[in-house]
């Protein structure tokens, strides 16, 4: 054993020295290695994490949404659809929600306006949101005027600003009564936008959907996991359009590989001519240049991951950042928490490292087994 | 130190570096607890469904409950012409032939 090890460390001294006399080459090889490892693995630290997120935090929405349509489109709720609703066995709650849309001209942003069903602000107070708040340089009891869509300006004040720690579904938030909800959007008595079910049995949700529908045939119910696979394929897009993008660099490095890995340079031919000349074995060359392959991808795996774990977790990752997170005039400020797949560790470091060593290694082999004096000569 | 030493030395100290990166988001995770909890309770507390992401249009804001005709409003054969809508994956629905989806379906 002590001599395997004694022999390995002479492999990679003559492998390093080997590497070092064609320094500029190598060194660029490892650079652009390194930055295509960062890229791949920035896209799937991001993308994963911010799946982790959206399904973490939409864990706790509502089971079941029940929206009323009319003509393919959504429609309010009009009195008396929810004790229908509560005939249908299983379900626990339903609770009539209360939200739209407002575009804001000053800010050129929709905010959504919503009445809490628990904890709503008193008769012309809001609660709003941290994006708003900074978009509009508001702060606790300050004034604000919205001009409703009757054209009437209504004036509110700020009763309070949602933590920032919860930006990621709060940003554009503004809280209010039903009575100021109903008094800003002229919304009809008794109406709501749709309802929000609790069904006892998580088992049972599906049924429940069923059985909905069958009572109630203009209802659309929308399942939390309906919601959860929505995140999903959202980011799922994002990360693929991402990696479209990518695919000319990584199709660039596969021809670099490929270059490296089908022809060998006269001098490296002449290099394992000398070699086998002075006694080493086919076994040692192959040897020498699978230490090379791994020094030069292990190398590349480790500082490209560290550095695009770096970029994803501590500066935002300011470069991929945009494209997949999306944008919105009102984007809310949100630092992701570090979920590591270590399946998808596996497989990057699968698919970048294991390539490139075996590249390496084929034509090596090739050369390595013809006799040194016509490998010499060319 | 011989060439290879330092070689595994550097290797060494760069799987540290990897392994740190595990350390680091476990640490991370933790300290984000409490917000991660409070983010759970609003949601839980207001009925949410959807993150606020994309505020542009109604069916970018709340994506999981647009119904499949909100990108397309002003006519059925309208262009979808918000940004996010280029980066946002059609529904399931949309990317089937017409004779696959039955009667009414789409608005599902």
């Amino acid at each position: 054993m002590k001599l395997w090890l004694a022999r390995q460390r002479y492999l990679i001294d003559f492998t390093l020295a080997s590497l070092a006399r064609r320094k500029t080459r190598n060194l660029g090889l490892l650079f652009v290695y390194t930055v295509l490892v960062f890229m791949l693995a920035s896209v799937t630290l991001y993308s994963h994490a911010l799946r982790q997120e959206a399904a973490r935090v939409l864990a706790n929405s509502p089971e079941v949404i029940v929206q009323r349509m009319v003509a393919g489109r959504h429609d309010l709720i009009p009195p008396g659809y929810i004790e229908k609703i509560g005939r249908i066995r299983g379900v626990q709650t339903r609770e009539a929600r209360l939200w739209g849309y407002y575009y804001d001209a000053v800010t050129k942003a929709n905010y959504t306006f919503m009445v809490p069903a628990q904890g709503a602000p008193a008769g012309g107070e809001i609660i709003v949101g941290p994006a708003l708040e900074r978009s509009r340089g508001l702060a606790k009891n300050n004034g604000i005027s919205f001009r409703s869509y009757s054209g009437k300006l209504h004036t509110f004040v700020v009763a309070d600003v949602l933590p920032q720690a919860s930006e990621l579904v709060s940003a554009d938030l503004v809280l209010m009564s039903d009575e100021s909800f109903r008094a800003f959007f002229d919304y009809p008595a008794g109406h709501y936008t749709d309802i929000a079910l609790s069904v006892a049995n998580p088992l049972e949700v599906r049924n429940v959907a069923l059985k909905l529908a069958a009572a109630l045939p203009d209802a659309r119910p929308i399942l939390r996991e309906e919601v959860l696979r929505t995140y999903a394929s959202i980011f799922d897009w994002r990360e693929g359009i991402v990696l479209a993008l990518l695919s000319a660099a990584i199709l660039a490095f596969g021809i670099l590989a490929w270059d490296k890995a089908s022809g060998l340079s006269a001098e490296e031919k002449r290099e394992i001519g000398i070699l086998k000349a002075i006694g080493w074995e086919t076994g040692d060359v192959i040897s020498m240049k699978f230490w090379e392959g791994l020094l030069v991808s292990l190398t590349a795996f480790l500082l490209g991951f560290v550095a695009a774990y770096a970029h994803v977790f501590h500066f935002a990752a300011s470069l991929f950042g945009p494209v997949l997170k999306g944008w919105a005039v009102l984007y809310p400020r949100f630092q992701l928490t570090p979920q590591i797949d270590g399946l998808q560790v596996a497989t990057l470091f699968f698919f970048t490292v294991v390539p490139y060593a075996a590249a390496v290694l084929v034509p090596i082999w090739k050369a390595a087994i013809t006799d040194p004096d016509s490998v010499m000569r060319g | 130190m011989r060439p290879a030493d330092r070689a595994l030395i550097f290797l060494t100290l760069a799987g540290a570096g990897f392994a740190t990166c595990f350390l680091d988001a476990t640490r991370l995770r933790a300290a984000a607890a409490n917000d991660a909890n409070g983010m759970a309770t609003l949601v839980a507390r207001l009925h949410l469904t959807d993150l606020a992401l994309f505020t542009e249009a109604r069916y970018t804001r709340h994506p999981s409950q647009a119904d499949l005709h909100s990108p397309f409003q002003d006519h059925p054969q309208a262009l979808e012409h918000f940004p996010t809508g280029s980066l946002i994956a059609p529904p399931a629905g949309l990317t089937r032939t017409t004779s696959e989806v039955g009667a009414g379906e789409t608005a599902k």
